[in-house]
């Protein structure tokens, strides 16, 4: 017998939870100071607007809407290491990817409050909206980077699935494809532990999720999620990579959902509150806060007004977004097709109708 | 008796069936210690164990695939789609497969499978959460689709579609889940499949709906009771295959039907009950053309302007005067 191929997954961490650089290798951003306090400064912002989102939800002024509490080092390590022309397809928690490639807050905001202009968002044209249905939009990042690729564009996607998403047949297809293909494409797995109430041991027989990659030919790695320096390097590596014609890249990225699923989910439900507890004992922000502190990068002083920023900026969004007038009853048929077709058009004038008369 | 919403009663069939039938399984995402998302299934798993209530991985085609293949073996397999907007995956088991079995293996195997999902709009959810895509189930080959719309029927039809040899597609109204109580007995009774229900009688029109259509067209029928105008409402119930003689009988009656359906108009469930109407005697009963008050043939827009899609009073209480004045 000959062994005719075998494994191991790298797990990458450069700050512990302590906030200490560990390991020797730190890449350049970890000693970029400026550049990691913007990063942080983001960081904080999400995690405010966050808990407003959920407040405006409590309160009947936005729909369901999914946190993306504890999540804000992968979330904004990957729109840092992007570049503007990369793509960016997500699922529907990314806000803090978003953000750093210009979407609005209030653009969130109107998305999680039922209007289709939420998507039509600031921030890269080229960029993919929300994603609902999961899994399905790693196969157009696939798409999107085999287009790259067709065109001989210095170009990268970047396409985010869950721990649980990760079971499904299209993020699986997508994978094997950026293998077949050589795609310039970066899969990112957010194992945040759970799949609304199914925990990650239910999802898959696999010590990790990111050997997945390895079955479709990919360089697959483990990275701390809540470790922003190792999210940054890692992304950054697999992004170059991707964008100079050497294939694609899954990163599993270890973090945890701090919140309910989304508004509409009960977690006390289905999870102990003692792993919740722990959880946050290594939640991304203080750990990042921790380390600038320690470098005399950053105060208390200063942390105090930019949480003052942050509120200001976030009630500047809420008031963008509850002051945008409804939608237009005839927006439904507007935006069909190219052009109205006869049947939609007449549709449209008994819409407007009843709406005149109703 | 206690009074139990039309969520409760599914939960209610489902346990029955659990506890009196070892082939019964349930399978779906956040089915067993959660409940599922809607509580459809809640204190199942705790109840029956994790064997009957199996909490899968995301993975719907993967559900569907397997569900089929357990009903091949005997099993009775009851998954669960978490909405329907995510039932897509699990199209290609449904028509490939459990719709052929039987057929392909000249009754050598067959499917008796459910799969359910919580269906229609109004309840304020994101993209994906709100289509009432039926028909496309309506039109394949060797599949039921029934569609209950009160506790009761809730109970007694999803009892039949598990018991029942054959794939059914069970699609619950949620905008109506936890709308309306009613008193409903853990019998063990199902009631028929392949039948309308007469939920109103009446002699100008004959209303014909399923689903949570049913409220807005029963509350259209007390106000055009108002106006002295007397509508029969039928509820289709199983919408595939369609029950069209007591529509027939209804029309006979009546000489008028409006169709109202959540779902766009196009080559929805509504075209096909005209259809029938205009293919058979039944257009000799009707002195009027026959209605449809439908969705628009749009895609379901997001929460801001979803009831301005969805069929109101007043669009039913439109159709049925201008049905009426056709002499
Ligand atoms: C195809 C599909 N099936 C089911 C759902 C319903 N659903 C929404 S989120 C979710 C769990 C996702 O878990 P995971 O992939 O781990 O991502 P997370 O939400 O934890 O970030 C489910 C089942 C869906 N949106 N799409
Ligand atoms: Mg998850």
């Amino acid at each position: 017998m000959t062994t005719v191929a075998s494994f191991s997954i790298d797990y990458v961490q450069h700050l512990s939870p302590e906030g200490q650089l560990v390991g020797d290798k730190a890449p350049p951003i970890a000693t970029d100071f400026e550049q990691l306090k913007k990063l942080y400064e983001l960081m904080v912002l999400t995690r405010v607007f966050d808990a407003k989102a959920i407040a405006l939800q409590r309160t009947g002024k936005l729909g369901t809407y999914a946190s993306s509490l504890g999540h804000e080092a992968v979330h904004v390590g990957m729109g840092a290491a992007m570049k503007y022309e990369d793509v960016f397809a997500p699922m529907y928690r990314e806000y803090g990817t978003q953000f750093y490639r210009g979407v609005k807050m209030s653009e969130v905001l109107l998305y999680w409050g039922g209007d289709e202009r939420g998507s039509n968002f600031s921030g890269p044209k080229h960029d993919f909206p929300w994603c609902v249905p999961i899994a399905t939009q790693n196969l157009h990042a696939a798409g999107a980077a085999m287009t790259f690729k067709l065109r001989g564009q210095e170009r990268a996607a970047v396409t985010v699935i869950g721990d649980g998403g990760s079971s499904k047949g299209d993020f699986l297809e997508a994978i094997n494809a950026a293998g077949a293909f050589k795609l310039p494409l970066v899969l990112v797995i957010v194992n945040n532990q759970w799949a609304i109430s199914v925990p990650r041991k239910k999802q898959s027989g696999g010590q990790t999720l990111a050997q997945k990659g390895i079955a479709a030919g990919l360089p697959s790695i483990q990275v701390d999620g809540n470790d922003l320096i190792a999210v940054h390097a890692v992304m950054d590596e697999a992004l170059k990579r991707a964008r100079s014609g050497g294939g694609a890249t899954v990163v599993e990225a270890i973090t945890y959902r701090l919140s309910d699923h989304t508004t509409a989910d009960d977690a006390s439900r289905y999870r102990p509150q003692e792993e919740v507890e722990n959880a946050r004992r290594f939640e991304p922000i203080s750990r990042l806060r921790k380390y600038l502190m320690s470098n005399n990068q950053w105060s208390a002083q200063q942390e105090n007004q930019l949480l003052k920023d942050c509120a200001a900026k976030v009630d500047a969004a809420v008031e963008e977004y509850l002051s945008t007038p409804k939608p237009a009853v005839t927006d439904m048929f507007d935006y069909m097709f190219a052009e109205l077709p006869h049947d939609l058009a007449e549709q449209r004038q008994y819409a407007l109708e009843m709406e005149n008369n109703g | 008796m206690a009074k139990i919403t039309l969520v409760e009663a599914v939960t209610m069939a489902l346990a029955h069936e659990l506890e009196h039938d070892p082939d019964v399984v349930i399978l779906g995402e956040d089915v067993g210690i959660n409940g599922g998302v809607f509580r459809a299934t809640a204190g199942l798993a705790q109840r029956f164990g994790e064997d009957r209530v199996i909490d899968t991985p995301l993975a719907e085609t993967m559900i569907a695939g397997m569900t089929v293949g357990m009903a091949t073996q005997g099993m009775k397999p009851v998954a669960e789609a978490q909405f329907m907007g995510f039932i897509y995956p699990m199209v290609d088991h449904v028509i490939s497969h459990a719709g052929r079995f039987r057929n392909r293996t000249r009754g050598r195997m067959h499917c008796p499978l459910v799969i359910r999902a919580p269906y229609g709009g109004g309840i304020h959810a994101p993209e994906h959460h709100s289509e009432s895509t039926e028909a496309m189930f309506a039109h394949m080959p060797g599949v039921r689709v029934v569609i209950p719309s009160s506790p009761s029927r809730a109970y007694g039809l999803l009892l039949a579609a598990i018991r029942n040899p054959d794939p059914v597609i069970f699609l619950e109204p949620k905008r109506i889940y936890r709308l309306h109580k009613e008193e409903v007995e853990d019998d063990g009774e199902e009631l028929p499949l392949d039948m309308c229900f007469v939920l109103r009688e009446g002699k100008d029109v004959t209303l014909v709906t399923w689903g949570a259509m049913t409220k807005e067209t029963l509350e259209a029928t007390d106000k055009l009771a108002e106006q002295g105008i007397s509508a029969e409402v039928i509820d289709v119930a199983t919408i595939s295959p369609l029950d069209m003689d007591t529509i027939y009988e209804s029309v006979a009656k009546t000489g008028r039907c409006v169709i109202v359906q959540e779902a766009p108009k196009n080559c929805g469930v509504g075209a096909e009950i005209a259809a029938n109407l205009a293919d058979s005697q039944g257009l000799y009963s009707l002195q009027a053309p026959v209605k449809r008050v439908a969705g628009y043939d749009t895609v379901m827009p997001l929460f801001r302007l979803e009831k301005k899609y969805m069929p109101s009073v007043d669009r039913i209480i439109k159709a049925v005067n201008e049905t009426l004045e056709v002499s």
